[in-house]
């Protein structure tokens, strides 16, 4: 269960107003997509959500409680570059959270704790498409494998809430497709919440079930720095019902199979047939 | 014909041209000092090559009359050891202060202007000060390297996490990084490769140092022989000392270069 409430959050840097009475209901297990002009503050918003940056004004509330002044594990990040250690290998980069985590002095594991985490690390590796890849260097990796070799290091830490700032940005349609797919089906399995800022539209219905724009809804011309930005529409993409439904479908279908697949046929026919009460029957 | 910045030269090409520079010194020493040796025999500027091993040999093969050492390698020794442990100590300062003073704010605040004072003062002007503090032996050499060399050293470090990205702390924050962790398995393993080269940039100052301080009083070091021989006029000493303690410091240099590439392969990725 993670419910984020953003509570009439106000962020200044000076004189200068960026975001203005913002505020944001986001219940559990919600994909949130932040779409707005360049330089409107959608990567300020997200810095607040991380506690890179506090509010001038109001406060972010994580499940009830006003999240911790710092950056912490309970909010992993993918920036658009440099969110991977240059100087660790793929499978470095991923098993550094865990074991910050349970040693604090040396923050390394020996023996069998090792291999264990190794292994977690792997599988999750493999789950990304880098298995291959995981004792090379980061440098060594394409755009699209750098992106997802974050996402994996701040997957293995399971963060309730993942924030991620134009992590497609830099790469191709083809790459960023495949993305897409992973993203989401991440973001089922592993029930968290999750933050995104784009600036493709396309994308942000794509995977978002609620999609949000920030912009500037007063302008003055001579004094732009005058006014901030706030929520200027919020958009139900994909409403929870549909979703839950969804799932429910999916979960039954897997059922029926499990089911079918029980019998006496052998498990090859039930991959071969898309309805298993058939292949049972076969 | 294209423009002449269109033609790189080959490899073994590359090899002859670098060589040739050398071959000419050598050749115009050889020719002027034949010159030389022709009208006065005992002309002791430009000596003969004989001369110089002659000369060398009784260094390193035959025992001091007085001391019972072999001084070529007692003068390498000592001169090596002060050069090591000083820039020995002064990389470990570099290393332990540039990270704390670069890493925590409040470090940064109050120390960032003292450091860059300190760097400031030239260290050969407050040579006799640590003379009379230190006595005349070798602490007063060596805190003469660390004051020269640390500062700058300290100061590259603090740069260098300055540099890293933004993104990179947070990322490690949000893994649940202490601060202690983070320096030790984020700053400090990319600070290193940048250290290990501002050492190899530092070697030549380091050198000007242990001599320097050498020149002035010593038991023994290379820069102390090169000094009293001067007095003979030794050329045949003081040109294959320089031409070593030059061997000495290259030789430093690629270890160090090597060491890099060897301990921090990643590093060498980035350049690329
Ligand atoms: N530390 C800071 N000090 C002063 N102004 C800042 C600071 N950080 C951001 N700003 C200002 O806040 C505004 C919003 O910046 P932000 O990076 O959040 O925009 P953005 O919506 O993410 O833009 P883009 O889509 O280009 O990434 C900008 O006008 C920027 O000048
Ligand atoms: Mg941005």
């Amino acid at each position: 269960m993670t419910a984020i409430k953003i509570d009439k959050v106000w962020k200044e840097y000076g004189d200068t107003i960026v975001l203005e009475n913002v505020s944001l209901d986001l219940p559990d297990h919600e994909f949130l997509v932040i779409i707005g002009p360049s330089g409107v503050g959608k990567t300020t918003l997200l810095r607040l959500l991380l506690s890179q940056e506090t509010p001038t004004r109001g406060e972010i509330l994580i499940d009830g409680k006003p999240i911790a002044s710092e950056p912490t594990a309970d909010r992993g990040v993918v920036f658009q570059r440099y969110s991977v250690f240059p100087h660790k290998t793929v499978l470095g980069n991923v098993m550094l959270g865990p074991q910050w985590a349970q040693a604090p002095l040396l923050g390394r594991f020996f023996g069998k704790k090792h291999r264990e985490l190794k292994e977690r690390a792997m599988a999750l590796l493999q789950r990304v498409g880098l298995g291959a890849a995981a004792d090379k260097y980061p440098q060594q990796l394409s755009g699209g494998m750098q992106q997802r070799l974050a996402i994996a290091q701040a997957l293995i830490m399971k963060p309730k809430v993942l924030l991620l700032d134009e992590p497609f940005g830099a790469l191709d349609p083809g790459t960023r497709k495949a993305m897409h797919v992973l993203v989401r089906e991440l973001w089922e399995e592993h029930a968290m919440t999750i933050v995104m800022v784009t600036h493709d539209l396309a994308e942000a219905f794509a995977l978002g079930t609620r999609v949000i724009a920030v912009d500037r809804p007063r302008r003055d011309p001579q004094a732009p720095e005058r006014y901030g930005a706030t929520i200027t529409s919020n958009f139900e993409a994909k409403c929870r019902v549909v979703r839950e439904s969804e799932r429910f479908e999916a979960a039954r279908a897997k059922a029926r199979q499990d089911h079918g697949q029980s019998g006496a046929s052998p498990p090859s026919a039930a991959m071969i047939h898309p309805f298993p009460l058939k292949a049972g029957a076969a | 014909m294209r423009r002449i910045i269109n033609y790189p030269p080959a490899r073994g090409q590359k090899l002859i041209l670098g060589l040739l520079p050398f071959l000419a010194i050598l050749l115009i020493y050889l020719m002027a000092s034949e010159a030389r040796l022709a009208i006065n025999p005992g002309d002791k500027l430009i000596p003969s090559f004989s001369s110089f091993t002659a000369a060398m040999e009784r260094l390193m093969a035959q025992p001091d009359r007085s001391s019972g050492q072999y001084l070529f390698w007692f003068d390498t020794y000592l001169s090596l050891w002060r050069l090591c442990v000083g820039l020995g100590i002064s990389a470990l300062l570099g290393c332990v202060f540039g990270i704390l003073i670069g890493f925590i704010p409040h470090l940064r605040a109050m120390f960032e202007p003292v450091l860059a004072a300190l760097s400031l003062v030239p260290p050969l002007a407050v040579l006799p000060i640590l003379f009379i503090i230190f006595g005349l032996g070798e602490v007063s050499k060596i805190v003469l390297i660390v004051f020269g060399i640390a500062p700058f050293l300290i100061r590259d470090v603090v740069l260098r996490v300055e540099s890293l990205p933004r993104e990179q702390i947070i990322k490690a924050q949000t893994l649940g990084g202490s601060t202690w962790q983070m320096m030790t398995h984020v700053v400090l393993p990319q600070v290193m490769p940048n250290l290990i080269n501002s050492v190899r940039l530092s070697l030549g100052a380091t050198w000007l140092f242990v001599i320097a301080a050498e020149a002035i009083t010593a038991e023994g070091g290379l820069g102390y022989r090169i000094f009293l021989v001067r007095r003979y006029l030794a050329m045949d000493v003081i040109l294959p000392y320089v031409a070593w303690i030059t061997l000495l410091a290259f030789l430093m240099d690629y270890g160090l270069r090597r060491l890099n590439t060897f301990a921090f392969p990643w590093a060498a990725l980035k350049e690329s």
